[in-house]
């Protein structure tokens, strides 16, 4: 039972000591049945009773026959119609998920095979395309395009039953902290709609906040997934660059580009990570490493022992607390240390010296990139053309009219960083500074199972706040660029609150590990959710009970 | 009967290439002059098409002449969310080349991004290499043809790198365009402007819509970068027409020149003759054969010889030139604007090309005999420098002449056979040797049937191209090929004409032949016949041998008479005088 309520009412307390209250509610209760079974298991029909899982309670729901997909489709469906006026989560929605859901129990009616995702509704970030819904990428100058193709991973959720509910709102074309710099529109954070989501998957998080969905796709190039998830209060996984196909996903920085996944639950995310993993023939960057079945990790929490994760070694990044960071955010964040020493970690602090240079490297290179990757929208084949006389004018009049400021200055700061001259002191400085922040992750990670930090310097903001002040925006990806320069998977999952908006506002923890170490991340997180249990994440946004297969 | 249609710089234009006069100038003599003070330097940057299957970075098929973007797909197109896979033939197939041209090889090279704007591009950026390429520091030898003064050469190779082809701009009304819908990179309102060059400078083509044809987009490519070594438009040419040779030996592209694809940009400078420093070099492009590269490079240097002695040298500018072939001149196409900066820097959707040295060697011990070998090998047996050109020109029939010596043919026999009379039926049938029904086994079987007597030497010496314009008149034919239906050839003469024309053209072999057309050819029984005639005509005999020597043709035909025309007219007469003058 997901409670629709806000975080304990005692707040007032909050965040001053916010440990005092994860210890109040840290009990370790038995979990009912959060199966250890990875969810293609059709054996699992018994009596769910996962408090996690939305896609677990759904599959249960559909194959008990308590609920129909159309039934489950329309309570989601009526939930985005309520909500999305004050979010703007959504650029499209689908209107072929009734008729998908509609066909869905047909098939379950005569009793035939359905995927693992069948009938899980999945939001898509608008820089992923899908063949039958617009594709975007939040820029006006591929409104209205349409792709011929699915992205590789909407192509695996959708071979897998699942149901693309529509497509989210994010900065265009993924540049950007807020969701703010969508051409479109200005998408609300759920827990308080004065301020901002998060970016630049702010749809996809704020989608997943609100229960608008079950899960979405995000992407994430230098927090784009994990800093939306702290804001919003949801589980975000950014995976190993390589795990996940990029092939369909608008680049921003190829070689940091990643597909991540939101979640109500870890359970979740690690779910829709497995069905969009492995290696793919249209992505030569996509890596063949197996594999392996990230569900299987997810321990039932009767079978845990009072000391679950007894002997792992947690990596405290110091230079994460150092001034800059909000004080809420360190305790929240100290306090999830604490928890973690209770579950049997040993958390102990590790300097990486080079995380402070991370943050120039990431927007010289990102930038660097994304000069090039963006070439391509010149109006010539698609997008939008502007009458020109001459070559230059199509051109530049086109770019001009179709990209928004944030991507005209990006794409200014990459062409000067790969400019003659200049490529020496930046693009191949800043590939330098790569090697050293990767060598001092791996070095970090050879000491400690995984590293913990926050996710963002700050809880969400308010919409406006820092769109004038580009270089505090950028100052807020300190917590995540590291992991992209260094390409390791990282999970963020909600670990507590700091005072603002009505009812406080959530703040992540991020565990990062080792290069295709998802698993393991997902196993301590999923022990850690269990465990914080009565700390729910349900935004104020949601005043319904949003859970389906009660 | 010295040229066949197989395409050489020299047999292109077999004369000397003219120095076309300057427009600035009458005096043709006076330039001539001129540049003989002058020293030129050239360099040659060659783009080569491979053959694969695919293009470099996506499955397409590419087939020169489909119709406009119906060989394109998401990649090749450059459409959002798409990405470059790269197909290894294009790295096999470099490394061939790389190694055929005697080059070091970079077993860790990369790709990376060479960007600009242009409506071919559709990515707006080529993915090529840069810092890395995959072979460098390599060279080439050639042999200048006898009439262009001969001689070996060796020039330097620079470099050998991979990239991706860009696409086509078409014109609307060139004709092309047969279903509108397939163009689907049309632009609206865009009119051709000074970007494009003066090719089309006709005032209402400006105002047509420019449309881009992306079939080509993503085709691997090879650059290859000369030194510049070349000092004549016939050095520059020959290299060009190494390089065609190398890549067809090497069977890593058509090399064709019209069809673009093997396309040479021609970079040329020239000095005072005892000068060191270089002088200012200007590119030339749109050379869609080796005569124009060589006309182009000539043209070029009378016309900076010219400025030159005209104290004029600062009108010769760093710019691109293109070469018109119908003005037989160059023209400004662009002044360079400053040095061009194309950003380059790692492609990042592709991982480093990284090479073991055993897959490198197992490409080296695949390489075939390679142009430069053959000749020398050639040139060995005791063949002339123009019968070594020759066969080493064209891999086939290099091939072909392989085979049949291979057979134990004497070499300069089947060598005459192959230059003469099958490359005659060659051109006139507009056949390549892989078209032709002659086999090589056939073709030794002939010489040796000759070499051997049983069918006449003399004979076979006559062209065969005679005989079929002789019989296609006497029967008023138009086709030569139904010229064998009948037994024109059997009246006597040209026996070894007609075998091989049989050959050539219907194949078979040469004792079916023999056998089928009912040719007496065994010299055993000829002489039978011979022995009989004479026996049967002592008088005419002692007559003849009393020196009235016409009597030959009188034997002859009594001979033909009672083999009832099938013996072998060659054979015959051979036998014949080895008896008639037996006793003188």
């Amino acid at each position: 039972m997901l409670c629709t309520m806000q975080p304990p009412r005692s707040l007032s307390r909050f965040p001053s000591n916010p440990i005092f209250l994860l210890r109040h509610h840290t009990s370790l209760k038995p979990l009912s049945s959060l199966s250890s079974h990875p969810v293609t298991d059709s054996t699992l029909t018994g009596q769910s009773q996962s408090h996690s899982s939305q896609i677990l309670k759904a599959r249960h729901a559909l194959l008990s026959r308590q609920l129909t997909a159309t039934q489950l489709a329309e309570s989601f469906l009526t939930r985005l119609r309520v909500t999305e006026p004050s979010l703007r989560s959504f650029l499209h929605v689908s209107d072929t998920v009734l008729r998908q859901a509609q066909d869905l129990d047909d098939r379950i009616g005569r009793s035939e095979e359905v995927g693992p995702l069948a009938g899980v509704l999945v939001a898509v970030k608008d820089n992923i395309c899908t063949s039958d819904m617009p594709s975007t990428g939040g820029s006006r100058v591929l409104e209205g395009y349409r792709p011929p193709f699915d992205a590789t991973a909407v192509r695996k959720i959708k071979e897998l039953g699942g149901i693309v509910v529509g497509k989210t709102n994010l900065d265009e074309f993924g540049m950007g902290s807020t969701t703010e710099a969508s051409a479109f529109q200005v998408t609300a954070n759920p827990w308080d709609i004065s301020r901002v989501p998060g970016g630049s998957s702010g749809g996809s998080a704020a989608a997943v906040s609100a229960r608008q969905c079950m899960v979405s796709l995000g992407s994430d190039t230098g927090g784009s997934v994990r800093q939306p998830a702290s804001f919003c209060g949801v589980v975000g996984l950014k995976p190993t660059y390589g795990r996940v196909s990029r092939f369909g996903l608008m680049a921003y920085a190829s070689s940091l580009d990643v597909i991540g996944c939101f979640g109500s639950s870890v359970a979740d995310a690690g779910f829709l990570l497995h069905a969009i993993s492995g290696h793919d023939t249209l992505d030569a960057t996509s890596s063949k490493q197996e594999v392996p079945d990230f569900t299987s990790h997810f321990t039932s929490i009767n079978l845990l022992e009072s000391k679950p994760l007894k002997g792992l070694r947690v990596g405290l990044i110091r230079e994460t607390l150092d001034e800059g960071v909000d004080t809420g955010v360190t305790t929240a964040i100290r306090g999830a240390a604490s928890h973690l020493e209770e579950l049997g970690c040993s958390v102990s602090e590790v300097s990486l010296p080079s995380f402070s240079l991370g943050l120039p490297a990431y927007y010289i290179l990102a930038s660097s990139e994304s000069s090039s990757n963006l070439s391509r929208y010149d109006g010539v084949r698609y997008g939008n053309q502007v009458a020109a006389d001459e070559l230059n004018a199509l051109y530049g009049d086109s770019r001009a009219n179709g990209f928004g400021h944030e991507v005209k200055m990006r794409i200014l700061m990459g062409t000067y960083a790969l400019s003659a001259g200049y490529y020496d002191a930046y693009y191949k400085r800043a590939q330098q500074v790569r090697t050293i922040i990767q060598k001092s992750f791996k070095a970090a990670l050879d000491e400690h199972d995984i590293l913990i930090s926050p996710a963002s310097p700050s809880a969400a903001y308010k919409i406006g706040e820092k769109r004038n002040d580009p270089l505090a925006m950028y100052a807020g990806d300190i917590m995540t660029v590291n992991v992209n320069l260094a390409g390791l998977p990282a999970l963020v999952l909600p670990c507590g609150f700091v005072e603002g908006g009505s009812v406080g506002l959530p703040v992540g923890i991020q565990m990062i590990g080792a290069a295709f170490d998802e698993g393991k991340l997902l196993k301590v997180g999923h022990i850690f959710e269990q465990t914080l249990k009565d700390c729910r994440f349900v935004p104020p946004v949601i005043d319904d009970d949003i859970d389906v297969a009660s | 009967m010295k040229s066949t249609q197989a395409q050489t710089a020299t047999q292109e234009k077999p004369t000397r290439p003219q120095v076309k006069v300057s427009p600035r100038s009458s005096n043709t003599k006076a330039i001539d002059k001129t540049s003989k003070d002058y020293e030129a330097i050239i360099g040659i940057e060659t783009h080569v098409q491979l053959s694969t299957l695919t293009k470099a970075f996506c499955s397409c098929p590419y087939s020169y002449g489909s119709p406009p973007n119906t060989s394109v797909c998401p990649v090749c197109m450059g459409l959002p969310g798409a990405l470059p896979v790269l197909n290894s033939k294009v790295i096999e197939f470099a490394l061939k080349v790389g190694l055929a041209l005697n080059c070091k090889l970079s077993l860790n090279s990369k790709f990376d991004r060479k960007q600009y704007f242009y409506p071919d591009l559709p990515k707006g950026y080529q993915i090529s290499q840069f810092d890395i390429p995959i072979a460098t520091g390599g060279y080439i030898d050639l042999d200048i043809p006898l009439e262009f003064g001969g001689g070996h050469r060796k020039f330097g190779i620079t470099r050998v790198h991979m990239e991706e082809d860009a696409g086509k701009l078409l014109h609307s009304e060139s004709g092309i365009v047969e279903d509108p819908r397939s163009l689907f990179l049309l632009f609206r309102t865009y009119k051709p402007d000074k970007h494009f060059g003066n090719r089309n400078s006709g005032g209402d083509r400006e105002k047509e819509p420019l449309s881009v044809d992306l079939n080509r987009a993503g085709v691997p490519l090879l650059e290859i970068v000369s030194e510049p070594d070349m000092r004549t438009g016939i050095e520059a040419a020959e290299y060009a027409a190494e390089l065609q040779r190398l890549v067809r030996y090497l069977g890593v592209s058509n090399g064709n020149m019209q069809e673009g694809s093997l396309r040479c940009d021609v970079n040329v400078s020239i000095r005072p003759i005892g000068q060191s420093e270089f002088g200012t070099k200007v590119e030339i492009k749109n050379l869609n054969s080796f005569s124009s590269v060589s006309r182009a490079i000539d043209f070029e240097i009378s016309r900076q010889a010219l400025l030159h002695s005209q104290g004029r040298d600062d009108e010769i500018v760093q710019e691109t030139r293109l070469w018109e072939e119908g003005a037989q001149k160059t023209v400004t196409m662009r002044k360079k604007e400053g040095l061009a900066d194309y950003r380059y820097f790692p492609e990042p959707d592709l991982p480093g090309v990284s090479l073991t040295q055993e897959f490198v060697d197992n490409i080296r011990n695949s390489l075939p005999e390679l142009p430069e070998m053959k000749r020398r090998r050639y040139e060995n047996m005791g063949l002339s420098m123009q019968d070594v050109l020759f066969l080493a020109n064209d891999i086939n029939v290099a091939e072909f002449f392989d085979a049949t010596i291979a057979k134990g043919s004497d070499v300069k026999l089947a060598a005459n056979w192959i230059m003469g009379d099958i490359a005659a039926y060659m051109k006139n049938e507009k056949l390549t040797i892989n078209e032709i029904k002659l086999t090589p086994q056939e073709l030794s079987e002939l010489i040796a049937s000759i070499k051997g007597g049983t069918i006449s030497g003399k004979i076979g010496k006559e062209r065969i191209m005679a005989y079929c314009m002789r019989y296609r008149k006497m029967i008023g034919l138009p086709k030569i090929s139904v010229l064998y239906s009948g037994s024109y050839f059997m009246s006597g003469w040209g026996v070894v004409g007609l075998i091989l024309f049989e050959l050539l053209a219907k194949g078979g072999t040469v004792k079916g032949i023999i056998e089928e057309k009912d040719l007496i050819a065994d010299p055993l029984e000829i002489e039978k016949m011979v022995d009989k005639v004479l026996s049967e005509n002592p008088k005419q005999l002692e007559q003849y041998r009393g020196g009235k020597t016409k009597l030959q043709g009188f034997f002859a035909g009594q001979v033909m008479k009672i083999s009832k025309g099938k013996a072998n007219p060659g054979l015959l007469n051979k036998i014949l005088l080895e008896k008639l003058n037996a006793k003188s």
